[in-house]
């Protein structure tokens, strides 16, 4: 019923138009020059691109992988787009967070931006939807590579248009290390091309073997693990992280905290799995035990950073990197449970930084400052933002009936699966530490007296709160009937290990 | 011998890379940490183009089918792999203008004085 409703055209070239549409909208959004307009633009293109999005995860569903060829060149000499689920999956994410979070922008970059800027802020802000979106459709490790760079690139100044002017240093040490990752990514796919003679992700996989046993493909590997774990912020390599999310613009945190480190993930289990193949990436060279330690300390340190920081947003920060610790704890127990909590905790984790985020720049919007001193008694005031964060926040414990329970049961259901007990007194530790700093901000926010220079502070525009809304109800929506995402994350786990064909 | 001259270019893409880097990780000054990472990040071009260079290979243009040439595909990913690096660079020197304007220096040890 749905495939009848979209055009054919449409189905024929979901993959590409899925990069395109975003992309030379940015070019044309750079023409508009008032504000309102080139937001209006931005936000047909957003939910231009979310409607492919669903049609393409649609499609996928149905028929199973679909590869597009760029040009009509078939693929080894062509650059290839190929969707599966896992790819389909995390565009529906990345889709489905930008046509929330651009009409929230409106109000809150009015307020944040000078307004000559604001047309390029919508910009870079396509141009970083677009780059995220390239790099989940292409087949082509170079592509991936360009891509990669031009979401980086437009990310760096978006975080540089922070109104703090920490924001500039913030955005110049992400460049510093941002460019240091990707060039690692570059040296690892060009050994790679050395040994096999082929960029194509496919092809890459059926030449590797050949090659396995010398010594060019293992500092290959060695060198993408790194590029990639510094743009996923990996434990010890998550240092731009705090400062970039905590001074970026509310819009900006809420989109790059909920996709940018989840494409990041994308690209982790696209070359551990697909390209080098699970046999190799953990059996052959061990790969589980360098990430599991990092993981489990990712999540146990971040996580008491996170309790005793005092400003919200940073605390957000903080734990979006225990979060990530997570994630590559499923990743490395290297089955098919693991991989299928990880990506589960992808998308749930999207959506549970998405709503605190919105919901934290509303008090942004309204306060200013997100300092914990700075919004006591808050709660009275603004009641429906104030519900907003202690929902996500739930959400981020891992209370029953929301998303984060359901991922949090999965990655405990793959540690109990192969035994490793003290994982899960790890994973109970965290939720417990997660308790405490959410506890933290109720405390501030419902339990403490109003200052009087807050006593006429209203309760945020309708325009801020509907998007945060929508993703708390999300939240709750996906928790508790959570078939639909465990089924697509159970089915991008078993073509990643190679169980389906 | 010719071992070790093919294997020349990788000595020199090396040391580049591990210039770059230290200049990268020991400078305060920010105009000489984005130099760094332009150093840093030219070395991979070097390292590309040497893969494709074949000893007496010419550029596979109008030629006969026993000819040798070198594979042109290297060059053309690192024409698109400067673009970026042009990029990333003018975005650099872009946000140390707008820190020199913000802070009134260029030092990061001093950056972080003032933003206390």
């Amino acid at each position: 019923m749905i495939a009848s409703l979209i055009p054919e055209f449409v189905t024929q070239h979901a993959p590409v138009l899925q990069v395109v549409i975003p992309l030379m909208g940015a070019a044309l959004c750079s023409m508009l020059w008032r504000p309102r307009l080139a937001w209006g633009f931005a936000l047909l293109v957003a939910w231009v691109t979310f409607l492919i999005a669903v049609a393409l995860l649609y499609n996928v569903l149905q028929t199973g992988p679909i590869s597009y060829e760029i040009g009509g060149w078939a693929a080894p000499l062509g650059i290839e787009y190929r969707v599966d689920a896992l790819g389909a999956f995390v565009i529906f994410l990345v889709a489905s967070m930008a046509a929330v979070v651009t009409p929230y922008a409106r109000d809150s970059v009015e307020q944040e931006l000078e307004p000559n800027r604001i047309s390029l802020f919508y910009t870079l802000y396509l141009l970083f939807i677009a780059g995220m979106l390239g790099i989940l459709v292409t087949g082509d490790v170079f592509n991936l590579f360009v891509f990669l760079e031009i979401s980086s690139l437009s990310v760096y100044v978006l975080i540089s248009m922070g109104r703090d002017r920490r924001a500039l240093t913030s955005a110049f040490s992400y460049l510093v290390m941002g460019s240091i990752g990707a060039t690692f990514i570059v040296i690892g796919i060009g050994l790679m091309y050395a040994m096999t003679g082929t960029l194509n992700m496919a092809d890459l996989a059926m030449r590797l073997p050949a090659v396995m046993d010398t010594r060019t493909i293992p500092v290959a590997l060695a060198f993408i693990t790194v590029g990639i774990s510094l743009k996923l912020a990996l434990f010890p390599l998550h240092l731009w992280l705090p400062n970039a999310y905590t001074f970026a613009p509310s819009a900006v945190s809420a989109i790059v905290a909920s996709t940018s480190s989840k494409v990041a993930v994308y690209m982790f289990l696209r070359f551990f799995f697909t390209i080098f193949g699970v046999g190799f990436a953990f059996d052959v060279m061990g790969l589980q035990y360098v990430l599991m330690p990092l993981a489990l300390i990712a999540a146990l340190a971040t996580s008491l950073v996170a309790i005793f920081e005092t400003n919200v947003k940073r605390l957000l920060a903080y734990s979006s990197l225990a979060q990530i610790g997570y994630i590559v704890l499923g990743i490395s127990f290297g089955t098919e449970l693991g991989v299928t909590a990880a990506i589960l905790h992808v998308f749930n984790h999207g959506l549970m930084k998405g709503a605190l985020f919105l919901a934290v720049g509303c008090l942004v919007y309204r306060i200013g400052s997100v300092d914990l001193h700075h919004i006591r008694g808050i709660g009275r005031r603004m009641p429906l933002t104030m519900a907003a964060v202690v929902a996500g926040g739930l959400s981020l414990i891992g209370m029953p009936l929301t998303v984060g329970f359901i991922s949090k049961w999965y990655l405990l259901l793959a540690a109990v699966d192969r035994g490793w007990w003290p994982i899960v007194i790890v994973l109970l530790a965290t939720s417990l530490m997660a308790m405490i700093y959410i506890w933290r901000i109720v405390e501030a926010a419902y339990f403490q007296p109003l200052p009087d220079e807050h006593a006429d502070v209203r309760e945020a525009p309708l325009t801020l709160l509907i998007p945060t809304w929508i993703l708390v109800t999300a939240n709750f929506y996906f928790g508790i009937d959570s078939s639909f995402t465990t089924d697509i994350a159970r089915r991008a786990a078993e073509s990643l290990l190679g169980m389906l064909p | 011998m010719t071992q070790f001259l093919g294997l020349y270019n990788y000595w020199i893409v090396v040391f580049l890379m591990m210039v770059g880097f230290y200049v990268l990780i020991s400078q305060g000054n920010l105009v000489k940490k984005m130099i760094g990472l332009t150093v840093f990040q030219t070395s991979v071009i070097i390292m590309y183009i040497t893969m494709g260079k074949i000893t007496g290979g010419t550029a596979p243009v109008l030629l006969d089918r026993e000819a040798v040439y070198s594979n042109p595909l290297p060059h053309v990913l690192m024409l698109t792999a400067i673009v970026v690096g042009v990029a990333t660079t003018a975005v650099g020197y872009a946000l140390i203008v707008r820190i020199k304007e913000a802070f009134g220096t260029v030092e990061e040890d001093e950056i972080e004085d003032s933003a206390l």
